[in-house]
């Protein structure tokens, strides 16, 4: 008997939602116990099922597929691959860690404790799905719906203009939707002229399209992902968003969610439209780099330390998708890497800063001074999710940044050279924020701030942990990515450049 | 020869280090004791190991230690893998030694600071970290540990960080070093794209067969790094700042470990630079640069320890100098750098107990008279400006001596120019350090009234003293019959005597040398002896003295080209991104629902100038593509 592993897994934080649905209104507690276990329950089933992967298999793998609209040709068909998986371990890794650290969040919004925590169950399974989908209709339906749990978690928890950062949100989002959905009605179309309508993804990869069609439906999907991803120059809502959700948001959205559009590029974009994707590559490359710079030179600009961590993502997103289209090995097993350690240091730094952030009463860097006397814990936890950020050696950023970096080189190295600047930066957005709000002298209204309680080391330490150890030993991830990432890049022809002089 | 021991150097004092951090209030009591142990320990199996070298014959000495594979991807293979030769076992012997004598001595100089525990952690983690730097068997490696001791270096020059000015100093030297990452990251990219390999061994192997413009361009990338590093002419400006460490993080980080760093790499690349004359000939250019540069410096500074940091930097110069002339100068580079460990690191620790006994005053102007109050200090001090300013028989006369040599002998007007340098790098050593020595220890009192100077207990004197010895006796070993010369030599220049256009004799070019020592002396005592010395520096001096006062103008060149056009960018970045980029999607969503005729109105009022600019985007873009396409 075959176990439908991913069904499973995603089916398990809906039943928590509806669990959750039983409660009186009342029950903050057992809510946010109800949520918490169920996370627990649905990363344990998440952690067997990759226990079972096999990493040098490079088909699809706990493949399922059942019909679902038959007259449109519409399955539900699930099946993963290793970069999928380490997406879904790491969003549900990240569940548990966000409602831990997080307890409180949810108190003081528009609605109630539990309809928060039925939003982020009814969320993660929907992030699940989106990763596993393999019929290209019921990732379209996903991808949308998702927008909805988010909405109302911005708009209905956040703090300040929660309702426009919302509204703005799903505008964007809903506008690279419809482009996407005008790509997929064509292919749809097209796949019932030449022979059967179908949804199936690796059907329609193998559709036969003149290079102007592929460049136009190339472009419907792209646009999309790089909203949500979000590249240069289609970022503004992002910053908006990330101030004025809840840093458990926050760390959905730019930690996980924002991942479906480079996950995305890369197995909808590559996999579809081979010709088109190399057409584009120039161009995207050039907003990568864009991407990369600009989000930095804005972190160091910003004032505000919700919208500073959002602007570092911008310039991160950057990285990982110039990997993604330099398409080699290094480079792109280096971007898969880079989403899951970027959804890791930003976790960090969002849930800290949040703390941070909910002790002062202020999301304003300068508000804060002389942290590291008050909150020592709190300063160091901070400080080493910076230097997460800023990629120092010896820690998991490093080890993906590097591999995108010297990957791009051996075939972009102007490319690669201007990104490097990126360091620099890196060091300036990190260090200065850091240097306000944890050095100097203790200012007026820091003085009396609460270090961590064991709630909320508890759920920082995994995060930490995580960060270093994969720093050093990178392998248990690398291992399982780098077939798939070989794939991907054999499959458009792809091998790497040579060296010029064959060393050892 | 693989040896199992060699990842317990780093292993024991990282250990420690983290044990420090996480077991809080509690290690108060005992951390300083556990924090000195495992950097004791360390230096006890480096000097086994040495003895176990000793006993190989010379081309068998190497070891090399697998601990795991740490990056693979594709052709892309980086172990986790530590090499121990003849080069890094000098480093490491120099690390750990100096060291634990440093923790020693900081025993008692931190012992009234509430933070000691961690400050003893903080020692550790970057003798950890620079051990790996010197031990890692390729350039990733190295890059760990070379961003580790950044790091350590971050955390100890801000360890009093409640000071502003301190902490960002902290900051000045992490991003400048991060400048000079720039170029590590670059060098390793070049390398494995061109030779697909990031360890030495393999790329000394496909070194000669790489292009000319390639080896250039990671040469003059290794050079980048190393200028960062170990602060050498353009990035040389955090080195004075990061002064706002405690005195014992100058002795070991910023004087006698760390910022030699550039200089290991400069060495441990010699099959880069050996192959590319464009890139040697820019690193003896800096060397030269930052000698006198650094000198300069030194003669204008009251503050001890900004003196003995632009003396540091002046020092270095000299050995990325010799490192630059090639395989007849990198023994003498590092000869040089371990006596510039001796004799600095016994010159800072005098400095710190100088400040102990006055009141944390660090103003030279305020000192005088010392020697009576201070005999320790006075004598290990003394012992060491001996052998700063090449006196012999003490252990720079001996150093620094076969680097003006070799300088002269480079060959025609390179050769002249760059001893000329060299030489007048060594007159400028003997005022200045002349000058730190009467200011300090001899004239009148200049004290404030509360200052109460008094001899520093055992535990800070005896780590000078026996840095005194070396600073004495050190330089006579290392050359005795050549010692460090031939120990070097399977590395750096294995079977290879190189160019030698001798331009004077060795005996002319001492007694030059001494010559201009004696003038630099001789300027010194008569500025500072012959003269009352004033208790608060001149203001009615000279344009010039004003700028070297001003370090040159360094931190206004730095603002000047970076600092503020940067600050610029950054604030007209974000006015573009708030009106232009995101009000064109306001706009456009605006227009889209036409909701209100009077936003539309304002709206289509930008629309040209929406035009224009996507205009301008979208060419920069296409320019863009043709340059990375390229």
């Amino acid at each position: 008997m075959t176990i439908n592993w991913i069904s499973i897994t995603a089916i398990l934080p809906l039943l928590g939602a509806l669990a959750l649905a039983t409660l009186s209104k009342g029950a903050e507690l057992r809510a946010k116990q109800i949520a918490f276990a169920t996370t627990i329950i649905t990363a344990g089933s998440a952690i067997a099922m990759a226990v079972q992967f096999q990493r040098d298999n490079t088909d699809l793998q706990f493949v399922e597929i059942r019909s679902w609209i038959p007259s449109f040709g519409i399955n539900y068909a699930v099946g993963i691959d290793g970069i999928a998986l380490v997406l879904i371990l790491m969003s549900v890794i990240l569940a548990p860690i966000v409602i831990l650290a997080g307890w409180n969040e949810a108190q003081g919004g528009r609605w109630s404790v539990k309809t928060f925590y039925i939003l982020i169950l009814i969320l993660e399974t929907m992030i699940i799905g989106v990763f596993s989908a393999t019929d290209v209709f019921l990732f379209y339906v996903i991808f949308e719906a998702m927008l909805v749990p988010v909405y109302f978690l911005i708009g209905g928890y956040g703090t300040g203009e929660r309702s426009a950062a919302a509204v703005k949100f799903l505008l964007y989002s809903l506008f690279g939707g419809l482009l996407m959905l005008a790509s997929i009605i064509a292919l749809y179309v097209m796949s019932g002229a030449q022979g059967e309508h179908t949804f199936d993804l690796k059907a329609l990869s193998q559709l036969e399209m003149s290079s102007t069609t592929q460049n136009f439906l190339f472009l419907g999907f792209f646009i999309a992902f790089a909203i949500k991803a979000p590249l240069w120059p289609f970022h503004t809502w992002l910053p908006d968003a990330a101030q004025s959700a809840t840093p458990g948001t926050s760390v959905l959205l730019l930690g996980v969610l924002d991942k479906v559009g480079t996950f995305g590029m890369i197995r909808y974009c590559l996999t579809l439209f081979p010709e088109a994707s190399k057409t584009f590559t120039p161009a995207i490359i050039v907003l990568a780099v864009i991407s990369i710079i600009y989000g930095a030179i804005l972190a160091i600009g910003q004032k505000d330390l919700k919208r500073l961590i959002a602007f570092t993502s911008i310039s991160h997103f950057g990285f990982i998708t110039m990997g993604i289209f330099a398409m080699t090995s290094q480079s792109q097993s280096g971007a898969t890497l880079y989403m899951f350690n970027h959804g890791f240091s930003t976790a960090a730094l969002f849930i800290v800063g949040g703390w941070m952030i909910s002790r002062r009463g202020s999301s304003t860097i300068s508000d804060f001074g002389g942290l590291q006397r008050v909150t020592p814990v709190m300063a160091w936890c901070f400080f080493l999710a910076g230097m997460s950020s800023l990629a120092l050696p010896g820690l998991s950023s490093f080890v993906s940044e590097f591999l995108v970096l010297v990957g791009t080189y051996t075939r972009y190295p102007v490319a690669a050279i201007i990104a490097t600047i990126g360091i620099i930066l890196a060091a300036l957005y990190i260090l200065i924020p850091v240097q306000r709000a944890l050095h100097g002298p203790t200012t007026p209204g820091n003085e009396n701030l609460t270090d961590l309680n064991l709630r909320e080391k508890l759920a920082i330490a995994p995060v930490l942990t995580a960060i270093i150890a994969l720093g050093f030993y990178p392998a248990p991830l690398l291992n399982v990515i780098n077939p798939a990432a070989q794939h991907v890049n054999s499959q458009l022809g792809f091998t790497d450049p040579v060296p010029t002089v064959e060393g050892r | 020869m693989t040896s199992t021991l060699i990842v317990y150097l780093i292993a024991i004092p990282l250990f420690s280090s983290a044990l420090l951090l996480l077991a809080g209030r509690k290690a108060n009591k005992w951390g300083h004791l556990l924090g000195t142990l495992a950097s004791a320990s360390s230096f006890g199996l480096g000097g086994y190991l040495f003895t176990q070298m000793l006993s190989q014959p010379s081309e068998e000495r190497a070891m090399t230690q697998k601990l795991f594979s740490w990056i693979s991807v594709g052709s892309f293979k980086v172990d986790a893998s530590l090499l121990l030769d003849q080069l890094s076992i000098c480093f490491v012997l120099l690390i750990t030694g100096v060291g634990t004598l440093i923790h020693i001595y900081s025993i008692s100089y931190m012992s009234h600071d509430l933070d000691r525990r961690r400050f003893f952690a903080y020692l550790n983690l970057f003798i950890a970290a620079m051990l790996l730097l010197v031990l890692g068997d390729s350039y990733l490696n190295l890059y760990v540990g070379w961003e580790g001791v950044g790091l350590a270096s971050y955390l100890l020059i801000g360890f009093w960080n409640q000071k502003p000015t301190y902490a960002t100093a902290a900051k000045k030297a992490f991003v400048m070093n991060r400048v000079g990452d720039l170029g590590l990251s670059l060098a390793i990219m070049i390398t494995f794209a061109s030779m697909g390999t990031t360890t030495f061994a393999g790329i000394k192997e496909a070194a000669p067969q790489a292009s000319s413009a390639t080896l250039t361009a990671i040469g003059i990338m290794l050079l980048l790094a190393a200028a960062g590093k170990s602060a050498q002419f353009p990035l040389q400006a955090w080195l004075g700042d990061a002064m706002a460490g405690p005195t014992p993080v100058s002795a070991l980080i910023h004087a006698a470990t760390m910022v030699t760093a550039g200089v290991y790499l400069i060495t441990r690349s010699n099959f880069i630079f050996d192959a590319s004359p464009t890139a040697q000939l820019l690193v003896v250019i800096v060397g030269a640069i930052t000698l006198l540069f650094g000198a300069v410096i030194g003669t204008a500074k009251d503050d001890i320890k900004k003196a003995l940091a632009a003396s540091t930097m002046s020092q270095i110069g000299y050995m990325i100098l010799a490192a630059g002339l090639g395989p007849v100068g990198y023994a003498f580079a590092i000869m040089h750098l371990l006596t510039h460990g001796f004799f600095k690191a016994s010159m800072f620790l005098g400095a710190g107990s100088v400040m102990h006994g006055m009141n944390d005053e660090v103003n030279m102007r305020k000192y005088g008279a010392l020697r009576k109050f201070m005999p320790i200090t006075f004598i290990t001090f003394g012992l060491g400006y001996l052998a700063i300013i090449g006196i012999p028989p003490f252990a720079g006369f001996y150093s620094k001596d076969k680097i003006i040599e070799t300088a002269l002998s480079a060959g025609g007007a390179k050769g002249i120019l760059l001893g000329s340098a060299a030489l007048l790098g060594a007159a400028l050593t003997a005022f200045y350090m002349t000058r730190v020595m009467i200011l300090t220890f001899t004239g009148e009192k200049r004290w404030d009234e509360d200052a109460h100077p008094h001899e520093s207990p055992i535990l800070m004197w005896l780590p000078m003293a026996i840095l005194a010895i070396g600073s004495v006796a050190s330089g006579f070993l290392f050359t005795r019959g050549d010692a460090l010369v031939h120990w070097l030599e399977p590395v750096v220049a294995p079977g290879e005597h190189g160019e030698h256009h001798e331009l004077l004799p060795p005996i002319v070019v001492s007694i030059i040398a001494l010559v201009m020592v004696g003038i630099g002396i001789s300027i010194a005592v008569i500025m500072y002896v012959r003269r009352p010395v004033e208790g608060v520096a001149p203001e009615s001096v000279s344009r010039l003295t004003r700028f070297v006062r001003k370090d040159l103008q360094q931190d206004y060149v730095n603002e000047a080209i970076f600092m503020r056009p940067g600050q610029a960018i950054t604030a007209a970045l974000g006015t573009i991104d708030k009106n232009v980029i995101d009000g064109a999607v306001n706009g456009v969503a605006a227009m889209a629902v036409g909701s209100g005729a009077s936003l539309r109105k304002t709206q289509t009022g930008y629309v040209r100038s929406y035009s224009a600019l996507i205009l301008i985007g979208a060419t920069a873009i296409i320019l863009g593509i043709w340059v990375i396409t390229l």
